[in-house]
């Protein structure tokens, strides 16, 4: 086996700022998203992913514009989400050199939507973003819905068949966020991602929760993730891209070093 | 002047090429084009290409690009990318059976699902991330890019060539498949090196200063 595990830093970005906060010693605007994204792409990360959460429309240019630039400068995978409506949108996000984008709520209120930009655009760039929370009771079996507005809008939908679902439809990737760990650096939610890897034939992302490096580790090994996404644990400088991969390395995942 | 020709045949993503070879090119004239008089007046030619080889193969033909590809592999050197170098085998799986350019012998094929590696974990496909090529054979275009060294992929078929002397690095997932195929003037890459940080850079820098020979 050769195929290395990913590690995705993740950029929150407003308005074609970084938020959120990135401390990065010796970088001279860290709120800048294509200095930050050059950082991560030269410490040897696998791909970028830059979310956008611009809350007015208008803003879209200053995103494609963003985009545009990271990717004039960033020569590995880059993934865009936010905001992603519209055929259109994605047709502009792909133009700015995204390489994939991530639909999360427009896929939840149309799920036909996936289907027709897979069609369009191939699977290959077409990422579900599934926010999922816990919904079972502490002795049940364990059961997650989709939740749409970071967390805060339930659909009631299971989350294991909107997966498969989403697949089916065209997703080429699952990028998988806990609701319940986003946030808490307790570690993924492993029962969530090992349901929702093993019910789908295609990538998934474990995000939601890293609080240091063995949590990376326990989201490859037990919870069958093919990627590993986290924010803080890089933006704050507790640990560099190349200690993360060391340490999973050591292991025994295989990451590119 | 390296006139450099990236073919646009309306199919996906030709921005992230074009904008890896413009940060390695010098005295570079990069054309996004269709147009066959450009395309022939071209030093080299880029050949990429995402989506489904149905529609790739429709737009090819509609274009005339299989045609224009093979005069210009007469005399001048051609790099096909990803869905790009499986076009240019005989014949693809996908979409229950497309013919393509045939510049190359073999088929494209489809990766089984459900296969697993030697821990026993089930093989997701496509087949995306970080994969070691091996370099089967020396190359101008593999010059200071070491062996073993990995590239980025995304695909769910793979090229299956007719000829075992056309092949110039293999990956494995969990079988071996062909990640780079190559004859005179052409070099064909399952990989993105426009997606593969600094060693697909040094790709492309190669194939900037390639004569198509060996």
């Amino acid at each position: 086996m050769s195929l290395a595990k990913r590690i995705i830093p993740c950029l929150d970005c407003e308005n074609g700022r970084v938020v959120k906060g990135v401390k990065f010693v010796d970088i001279r605007d860290a709120g800048d998203p294509v200095e930050v994204s050059k950082r991560y792409c030269d410490q040897g990360a696998d791909e970028i992913t830059f979310l956008d959460i611009t809350a007015s429309h208008e803003d879209r240019q200053t995103t494609i514009d963003t985009v545009s630039a990271i990717a004039s400068q960033v020569f590995i995978p880059l993934t865009v989400g936010g905001g992603i409506r519209t055929l259109q949108d994605i047709r502009n996000m792909l133009n700015a050199g995204a390489d994939k984008v991530a639909i999360n709520t427009s896929a939840v209120k149309n799920p036909d939507f996936v289907r027709d930009a897979a069609e369009k655009f191939g699977s290959q760039c077409i990422v579900v973003a599934i926010d999922a929370k816990q919904v079972s009771e502490e002795g049940e079996p364990p059961r997650w819905e989709i939740f749409t507005h970071g967390g805060r809008n339930p659909t009631s939908l299971d989350a294991v068949e909107w997966a498969k679902l989403m697949v089916t439809n065209g997703a080429g990737e699952i990028l998988l966020t806990s609701m319940d760990r986003d946030g808490t650096k307790n570690g993924f939610d492993l029962a969530l991602n090992s349901a929702i890897s093993a019910a789908v034939s295609v990538p998934v992302i474990a995000s939601g929760g890293v609080g240091n490096l063995q949590h990376l580790v326990d989201g490859i090994k037990e919870g069958q993730a093919d990627a590993v996404l986290a924010a803080s644990i890089f933006h704050f400088g507790e640990y560099s891209i190349p200690e993360a991969k060391e340490f999973m390395a050591q292991q025994g995942i295989e990451v590119r070093i | 002047m390296n006139r450099v020709a990236v073919i646009d045949y309306g199919m996906g993503n030709l921005h992230s090429v074009a904008k890896a070879v413009e940060h390695v090119g010098d005295n570079l004239h990069l054309s996004v084009t269709s147009d066959e008089k450009i395309i022939m007046d071209a030093d080299r030619v880029i050949f990429p290409g995402v989506g489904a080889m149905r529609d790739c193969m429709g737009e090819i033909k509609r274009l005339g690009i299989d045609d224009i590809l093979r005069r210009f592999t007469e005399t001048k050197p051609v790099l096909g990318v990803c869905v790009g170098m499986q076009a240019l085998l005989e014949h693809s799986e996908e979409n229950n059976g497309v013919d393509c350019i045939g510049l190359f012998a073999g088929n494209v094929m489809k990766f089984d699902e459900g296969l697993t590696d030697e821990s026993g974990n089930v093989l997701k496909v496509p087949h995306m991330g970080w994969n070691k090529v091996k370099q089967t054979r020396s190359h101008p275009l593999w010059r200071d890019i070491p062996d073993q060294s990995r590239f980025y992929f995304v695909h769910s078929y793979f090229a299956l060539p007719g000829k075992e002397e056309d092949v110039y690095g293999m990956s494995t997932y969990p079988n071996s498949f062909a990640a780079a195929l190559a004859k005179t003037n052409i070099f064909a890459v399952q990989f993105h090196p426009e997606k593969s940080q600094t060693l697909g850079l040094q790709l492309y820098k190669n194939f900037l200063d390639w004569d198509g020979g060996f």
